[in-house]
């Protein structure tokens, strides 16, 4: 076991891929010369060279579709994006391309592509450079999102990605690019459509994926350590498809949810989850499930207002003392 | 635009004839879908090809059968001459289990990956990057074949087209971009919605190769994509072709023929140049082609388009479980 950072374990998953299938390559903005605009393709120029690292223009749409074009007749592209905010102008080939060439050529035409790039908030980048699009691409049929937490999931689950053959959101997270952890040495891949409990508990599960299994982990100490509640943190890992059975059990076991996510409240990740716990395990619950969201409204600039605007562990504390009516 | 061609190869009597049946095998098809369509018997969306013959003949028949095209929305010629059957066509224009998207595609989104067919698409200049993937892809693998993409010329406004061009001629991929103007976006004539309306033009900003052709001459659009079709598997080089075209339906069925944006007149002067009746005159002349064999050849495609229309009636409907299969690949 190797400790590297997410960064890396995404650089080893890429590596390796491309090593395993020559059909494989590597698209986007800055991804050879440049190393990468946040370094996860760093090497890849030099082992790969430009025929399969292959740098593009400022241009998503045209991008995103020359490699929807590619995976048509059998190439299996990863497309980059410096962020998924740029995405929004490729959500076209994304949506009406990727996502709905196999239903609409009555399974003649495979999408095996990955698009991937970091998502959500990073540090005071204001509104249009601080959005979390998970529930955006989720809503859509033929689509598979994917979105870690750790080094370990990363590399397993881009390698699965990478292999599938359907198209793939892959949301990293701009913060989670320098975050450690173990990463075995010899090959190995993490199933998309699985959870993972991060913490076993009893008491109340915590329902999160990518940056909030951090917050939902520190909230579960504090929990443990301030209020003797024994909290088990979910870690979603994939959204779509999504590991409802994990879901049903954990909540069948501790009887309460949080679900804490990075993304605005409206329509958001949560409330397809809290739709499924009532419909699956509604006699197991013994108080309403609340979520713990980005505040509804655009990223602000200014360091305090922005702290207030993402999901924290007080509001994830005080959520849990509201389902186990501790006040 | 390039110099129509003038002078007929007697040597060449047999493809002449080709090319005039498959326009008119194609004819007969959209006027017989678009009697369907009234009839209720298809539905959605349905955009004729009426009047535009000339450029997807022309330009497939310059194309190998190993080569990729992508078409827009107005794709029923383009899937035929390309060997679709008609049968196929018309049932899935007709939404049954036995057309060539399985009836889930419908008019719009026609595929046949066995006959390099990749559709069908139907956001306005979405599927030119697409086309471009496919040139990447050749690239890549190194072989020599050729993708092909056509659009409209309301098409040249939007952004994917001027991010593709880009990317094809900085990355030299083996790509066709053929624009068929046919002078109207739905309603709005191309000179109303673009500063520059010489289309072939605007490759110079990407220093692509361009060709302006008579897109009513089968056989100057014919030579005009062999020749682009030469430039991509010998120099691995983009071009963009315009093709001057007309349609003479509305753009889709629910549109009537002229409406507000164009004169009867215009019409009527246009379909003086008919594709069809431009190759028999000229076949006539040369003597490779009598009225006899004009109408022998009307005769059988009107067989052959009678069978695909018996076909999509009789066909089923797709399974009702089909309605959630190919959402995603096992």
């Amino acid at each position: 076991m190797a400790t590297i950072t997410y960064r890396d374990a995404l650089n080893q998953a890429l590596r390796e891929e491309m090593e395993r299938d020559p059909n494989v390559f590597l698209m986007g903005e800055e991804v050879g010369v440049y190393q990468g605009a946040y370094k996860v393709s760093r090497g890849l120029l030099e082992q790969f060279g430009d025929r399969r690292i292959v740098d593009t223009p400022i241009a998503e749409l045209g991008f995103a579709g020359v490699g929807v074009g590619a995976a048509m007749v059998g190439l299996r592209p990863v497309i980059e994006f410096m962020t998924w905010n740029f995405a929004l102008l490729a959500i076209d080939q994304v949506v009406n391309s990727a996502a709905k060439m196999l239903y609409m050529s009555n399974g003649q035409i495979p999408m095996p592509m990955v698009f991937r790039g970091p998502g959500g908030a990073a540090l005071q980048l204001a509104a249009q450079h601080s959005q979390a699009f998970e529930s955006w691409y989720a809503h859509i049929p033929g689509l598979k999102v994917v979105a870690p937490a750790t080094p370990y999931d990363a590399k397993g689950l881009l390698k699965s990605a990478i292999r599938d053959d359907n198209p793939v959101v892959f949301l990293e997270g701009e913060m989670l690019y320098n975050v450690k952890g173990e990463v075995p040495d010899e090959e190995y891949t993490v199933p998309l459509g699985s959870a993972d409990v991060k913490r076993p508990g009893k008491d109340v599960t915590l329902i999160c994926h990518s940056k909030t299994v951090a917050v939902a982990l520190k909230s579960a100490e504090r929990l443990d350590g301030e209020l003797g509640v024994d909290a088990e943190v979910l870690d979603l890992r994939t959204i779509r498809p999504l590991d409802v059975p994990a879901i049903v059990e954990s909540v069948q076991k501790t009887n309460r949810a949080v679900i804490i996510e990075e993304g605005w409240p409206f329509c958001g990740i949560g409330a397809q989850v809290v739709d499924e716990i009532q419909r699956e395990a509604f006699d197991y619950l013994d108080a309403p499930i609340l979520r713990v969201t980005q505040a509804d409204v655009p990223m602000p600039y200014n360091k305090q207002l922005e702290r207030a605007a993402k999901p924290h562990p007080e509001q994830v504390i005080d959520a849990v003392r509201r389902v186990a009516y501790l006040d | 635009m390039a110099a129509p061609t003038t002078q007929l190869d007697p040597n060449q009597a047999d493809f002449y004839r080709q090319l005039l049946r498959e326009m008119l095998l194609v004819r007969r098809f959209e006027e017989r879908a678009g009697e369907a369509y009234a009839q209720g018997r298809i539905g959605g969306f349905c955009h004729l090809y009426i009047g535009q013959e000339a450029v997807a003949i022309g330009a497939l028949t310059a194309l190998r059968e190993d080569d990729y095209v992508f078409t827009s929305y107005r794709e029923h010629a383009h899937a035929i001459t390309r060997g679709v059957s008609p049968r196929a066509v018309m049932a899935e224009l007709f939404g049954k289990a036995t057309g060539c998207s399985g009836g889930k595609g419908g008019s719009m989104h026609l595929f046949d990956v066995d006959k390099g067919f990749l559709g069908g698409h139907a956001i306005v200049g979405g599927h030119i990057p697409l086309a471009a993937g496919a040139g990447f892809a050749i690239k890549y693998r190194d072989t020599d074949q050729v993708a092909i993409c056509f659009f409209g010329e309301a098409a040249v406004n939007i952004g994917a087209f001027h991010e593709t061009l880009n990317m094809a001629a900085l990355w030299k991929l083996p790509t066709i971009f053929l624009c068929e103007n046919n002078r109207y976006g739905m309603g709005t004539a191309l000179e109303r919605a673009a500063a520059v309306y010489d289309i072939a033009e605007r490759a110079c900003s990407y220093d692509m190769a361009s060709e302006t052709v008579d897109g009513m001459d089968v056989l100057a659009m014919h030579e005009a994509v062999a020749r682009a079709a030469e430039r991509a598997r010998k120099d691995k080089l983009p071009t963009l072709i315009e093709a001057r075209t007309y349609r003479y339906m509305g753009h889709s069925m629910a549109d009537p023929i002229h409406g507000h944006y164009r004169t009867k007149e215009e019409l009527e002067e246009q379909k003086q140049r008919d594709p069809i009746e431009g190759l028999k005159h000229r076949l006539f002349e040369a003597g490779l082609l009598d009225q006899e064999g004009v109408e022998k050849m009307d005769e059988e495609v009107q067989a052959e388009v009678a069978d695909a229309l018996t076909f999509a009636d009789e066909s089923p409907d797709p399974e009702p479980d089909a309605l959630y299969t190919h959402v995603y690949q096992d």
